[in-house]
């Protein structure tokens, strides 16, 4: 593990700070060259200073010079229009929180549209009393704020691939998301309702046409589950289970079962189609492993990658995410020439349990072809695999829990592509 | 509290509550009512109406029967549109075949091939099946396709009646490759 160096191509971030000066103008992604000047250029006063701007609105929108960023690779099941999933543009956010219109989707048989007076949640089962709450009742109860990813555990999947896709970050890795969830802590209801002690397990049933339905083991329903009824400060978009969902922060994201209306505490798992057939990880040998719920440690670089290249020689900023279903992210990595050498990178504020980590380092690029990836560290000292070793584990017909290191090979033109490295 | 609760700053007096409410857990003695209770108690029926889930062991299958040659006749009507003749698939998943497969560099992963409980395909069919039309059959219907398919996959034979006492005894061919990690770590 080597330091970080300010002879090289990796560089301590105070230098890129001040050598940026030096190199303006092409110390930002894609703004090599000037742009022609017009006539709102210096010293001419712009047009939008010269009358009143729009009107106050209900509910803001994105700019429309932004249109373009949007969920991407919408795919659904033939003959449907619902089943499927559409990903976050991971390319094109920064920070650590997904905006709720970005959030990835991922649906079983469509979104639901499901008036929150009309919606009961049912508690029953191995429990004392059987309860119905309705949404009104849940949003009396306390709550709790937390920020976290929720991913699926599909994401990645095309990596499993003989090939590397030629595809975005977001369109092979945007099946991860981050919001600030708030709802209330499921083992107060559990406790309302009075769970015999000989129970094991839940199961969580959606509302949705395909009232799709996981079991989630008692401890982590008793830990830190909880029925999101906010996202982001707002209630829950439709997409993500309004009026309310459950939320298992760290567990692929099957579990956390949208439009909740049941929860049945029972001795053992109930075996759902989710839980068998699908969301279990055929290995090599033919072995399928099942309940292989955390999402284990993963970075990827969002910039530079595929369509978001470089415009010429310089100064720039690696830009990327980090996330653990374990814990925390303690440590990334980065390499800017194929895995030779690595710089720790600087993790933003706020590192949170379960949450997505930005990470940055700055990088002056000589011009010439190059491969870069990241390489996470979560604090239960489980470090991102390479590739190579993933399938030696694992397999290529896994289907979900792909992890490894992600390499971008960029092109002496300044193009970024998706390489196995 | 966890790490997480301080992380993100849970307030005070939710705090206690949350202390209480965990408390009274940990003591291993009867819960004792301590959160807002506002649930309303759920009658037999209520539950009844809802809870369409079915364990391994056939807890929750219905009353009702069906054979393999009703089965087909159902699935001919209801599913073979989007799952193809005899479950051959196309457009949407294939249903039947794909058993050795497994560990093969173009594994098929059918009900027949990888499913490990017959009792999921009864579930699975009733709650999400037609999928334009769901919990829209019969329990006979649902145990007739369910019969039908593990017939087709060569698991039944052709006169099989499954029913709440005999799906649960059917042994899936796959059922003893998986393997169960949690709470171990993958």
């Amino acid at each position: 593990m080597s330091e970080p160096r300010s002879s090289d191509e990796t560089l301590d971030r105070r230098a890129f700070l001040t050598k940026s000066i030096a190199v303006a103008g092409a110390g930002v992604l894609g703004a090599a060259a000037p742009s022609p000047a017009t006539a709102n250029d210096p010293p001419e006063t712009p047009p939008w200073m010269k009358a009143p701007g729009a009107p106050l609105g209900p509910y803001g929108q994105p700019a429309k010079y932004e249109a373009k960023v949007t969920r991407t690779l919408i795919r659904s099941q033939p003959g449907t229009t619902g089943t499927g999933a559409a990903r976050t543009p991971l390319e094109s956010l920064e920070g650590m929180i997904t905006p709720s219109g970005l959030h990835f989707e991922r649906h079983h048989s469509g979104i639901p549209d499901i008036d929150p007076d009309k919606h009961r949640v049912l508690i029953h089962g191995m429990v004392e009393r059987p309860l119905v709450f309705t949404v009104d009742a849940l949003m009396r109860y306390p709550m709790v704020s937390r920020i976290h990813f929720l991913e699926c555990a599909g994401n990645s999947a095309p990596m499993y691939g003989a090939t590397p896709p030629a595809l975005t970050c977001g369109q092979v890795h945007g099946l991860v998301s981050c919001s600030e969830w708030t709802g209330v802590p499921l083992r107060i209801l559990l406790q309302e309702a009075g769970v015999d002690p000989k129970a094991g397990w839940i199961l969580a049933e959606g509302a949705d046409a395909a009232a799709m339905s996981r079991s989630v083991p008692m401890a982590k329903a008793m830990d830190d589950a909880m029925l999101a009824l906010y996202q982001n400060g707002e209630r829950l978009r439709p997409e993500n289970g309004y009026p309310v969902r459950l939320f298992l922060p760290g567990y692929e994201g099957n579990m956390s079962v949208k439009w909740l209306r049941r929860i049945k505490v029972t001795p053992t798992a109930t075996m759902t189609k989710d839980e068998t057939s699908k969301y279990s990880d055929l290995q090599a040998d033919g072995k399928a492993l099942m309940f292989t719920y955390p999402m284990d440690v993963k970075s990827v670089i969002t910039r530079p990658s595929p369509g978001v290249g470089l415009k010429g020689a310089g100064l720039y900023e690696i830009s990327g995410i980090a996330w653990s279903g374990n814990g925390t992210i303690t440590r990334v990595d980065v390499s800017t020439d194929g895995g030779r050498e690595w710089t720790a990178a600087e993790l933003v504020p706020p590192v949170l349990p379960r949450a997505i980590t930005r990470f940055r380092q700055a990088w002056r690029w000589n011009g010439a072809v190059t491969t870069i990836m990241s390489r996470a560290t979560d604090d239960v000292r489980q470090v991102q695999p390479t590739r190579e070793q993933l399938v030696r584990e694992h397999g290529t017909n896994v289907i979900f829990h792909y992890t490894a290191i992600q390499a971008w090979r960029v092109e002496a033109n300044g193009e970024v592509k998706n390489v196995y490295a | 509290m966890s790490t997480r609760d301080r992380a993100t700053g849970r307030s005070a007096p939710i705090v206690a509550l949350a202390v209480l409410l965990a408390c009274v857990g940990c003591a291993g003695t009867k819960p004792v009512r301590e959160g807002p209770n506002l649930g309303r108690a759920a009658t037999p029926a209520e539950v009844a109406g809802w809870d369409i889930s079915i364990a391994p062991d056939g807890t929750g299958l219905p009353p009702g029967s069906g054979t393999p040659s009703r089965g087909a006749a159902v699935y001919e009507q209801k599913c073979q549109s989007c799952h193809g003749a005899k479950g051959a698939g196309q457009p949407n998943d294939r249903l039947v075949g794909g058993q050795g497969t497994l560990a093969s560099n173009t594994p098929v992963k059918t009900i027949g091939s990888f499913w490990p409980h017959a009792t999921t395909v009864f579930d699975y069919v009733r709650r999400s099946m037609p999928y334009a039309e769901p919990q829209s059959l019969e329990n006979d219907d649902v145990y007739a396709v369910t019969a039908y398919l593990l017939q087709l996959n060569g698991i039944i034979g052709e006169n099989d009646v499954m029913d709440a006492r005999t799906l649960p005894k059917v042994k899936m061919p796959n059922r003893d490759n998986f393997i169960v990690v949690y709470p171990t770590k993958r």
